[in-house]
């Protein structure tokens, strides 16, 4: 049996754990220098769990969205930054896997990447743009098969680390602006020119610095649909779904701290409920709704799956905004009990109890596609949806 | 209806292009037409054609071309001539 063979003929969650291990003894330094998650990363390819969602038949394991969240919420609870890295890249993993199926350059690509255990970047945001993935200024020009693009891209997440970058762009110069293909650029094909640097509150390993793109590769590898349909049957509900799950572990991490501070204090003080144990109670009841709320839409979306018409619903839509919203408004209330309860240990850094950087990588969850421009859209689409009342449904 | 879902077209659309140079199979969002836009149409042919979208309507592909609207006009109101 190979090297490879041995390792994935365990669980997916055994090895997410083993590579959890190493991500979480570096997850304090990667905070503080706000520095790439290297160990994390690499731990998480030695573990072969880069690919996993490719189809088996391109050399991956084909594991069902379901499964790569709980890899997240594993990885969430160890390191944020490693987890953020490793569910953005799967973003990307889904959209080529479901979007460029039949497309020999992508498919040889997705077989490299599981071959080699590639990092797969995207460059979605713009300058002038903001956040609205839906909407680009610049655009590819293709001449005699080969396509030229320039982006101003304000964020491009472990952009320097990465073995490929999927852009976004508009189809071409006279295409309106939401009109738009990606196109996967492998890192010899491209050049980063660094315009802004990622020192953030938290989730500062992803390194989201933003770069000026300058790429140019043979047309093949444009995705061949259009980036509109890519966006709404797969991007979207898949950020929401696996940005779910590394939320929920990070929040989960932080109530095992909670836990643990609270059975100490009893074991200090016999025959007395300590007075943090009620507010634990709250944090696990917040922290089973936030799960709750992450399993509901993953079973939704894998009822879904291959339908492009029920994944282009608007109740699916509405559906996955709201996980999005709950579980990164919820995380948040969660952490805030568990500093309470742990008091000045959690307000500290390097104590079994801290909780700082929990609190500070959660506050991104709220920002990362703004809950506000989410609400809009919802509070748009809730103008003519019609309400599923169903408990079931 | 055509021409009625034309016209909304232009009015609530807010479209880059004249709709006069889109085809009737063209996209509308390759045209530029966002989903607050689509919305804001959805709006206004129920309001003009005194209809209801039902659930099964409610998505991309409905409003994707100029046709397809009116494809979904027709199954509405066919729907409403049977019952």
């Amino acid at each position: 049996m190979t090297v490879a063979g041995r390792i994935e003929a365990l669980t997916l969650a055994e090895r997410a754990r083993r590579a959890a291990k190493v991500a979480g003894e570096f997850a304090d330094a990667v905070d503080v220098d706000g520095r790439f998650p290297s160990e994390g990363m690499a731990a998480v390819k030695a573990e072969r769990l880069m690919g996993i969602m490719v189809r088996p038949d391109l050399g991956g394991e084909g594991a069902s969205m379901t499964e790569v969240a709980d890899v997240c919420a594993i990885f969430g609870q160890a390191c944020a930054a490693t987890a953020m890295t490793y569910a953005m890249h799967q973003i990307q993993i889904a959209s080529l896997a479901d979007h460029a199926v039949g497309s020999a350059w992508h498919e040889a690509f997705l077989r490299r990447l599981c071959d080699q255990q590639l990092l797969i970047a995207s460059a979605t945001s713009e300058a002038g743009i903001g956040g609205n993935l839906r909407n680009s200024i610049c655009a590819i020009e293709t001449v005699d098969g080969t396509v030229i693009l320039e982006k101003d891209a304000t964020v491009i997440s472990y952009g320097a680390h990465a073995d490929a970058i999927m852009v976004t762009s508009r189809r071409n110069q006279d295409a309106a602006h939401s009109d738009q293909v990606a196109t996967v650029f492998l890192n010899d094909q491209y050049t980063l020119e660094q315009t802004s640097v990622w020192d953030t509150l938290g989730m500062r390993g992803t390194c989201s610095d933003g770069y000026l793109f300058r790429g140019k590769a043979p047309a093949e590898q444009i995705l061949p649909k259009p980036f509109a349909e890519i966006a709404a049957q797969s991007m979207l509900a898949v950020s929401h779904l696996l940005w779910g799950a590394l939320w929920y572990g990070i929040a989960a991490d932080a109530v095992t701290r909670a836990q643990a501070f609270v059975k100490a204090a009893a074991k200090r003080n016999p025959g007395q409920t300590p007075p943090g144990a009620l507010r634990l109670a709250e944090a696990s009841n917040l922290l089973q709704l936030v799960k709750a709320n992450v399993v509901a839409g993953l079973k939704q979306f894998e009822t879904c799956k291959g339908d492009p018409d029920a994944l282009n619903a608007m109740s699916f839509s509405v559906a996955m905004n709201n996980i999005k919203i709950g579980t990164s408004q919820t995380i948040l209330t969660i952490i805030n009990h568990c500093m309470l309860i742990c008091g000045i240990a959690g307000y500290k850094n390097g104590t079994p109890f801290s909780l700082g950087r929990h609190l500070r990588d959660a506050h991104s969850a709220q920002l990362m596609i703004s809950n506000d421009r989410i609400l809009g859209n919802t509070s748009t689409m809730l103008l003519v949806n019609k309400q599923d009342t169903s408990l079931l449904g | 209806m055509i021409a009625t879902i034309r016209a909304l077209l232009t009015q609530h659309g807010g479209l880059p292009v004249s709709v006069d140079t889109l085809a009737d199979d063209g996209d509308l969002y390759d045209a530029g037409l966002s989903s607050f836009a689509s919305v804001q149409l959805m709006l206004a042919l129920e309001e003009a054609f005194d209809v209801e979208f039902p659930e099964h309507l409610l998505n991309r592909k409905s409003f994707s071309s100029i046709a397809a609207i009116s494809a979904a006009l027709s199954e509405i109101t066919d729907d409403r001539q049977v019952a």
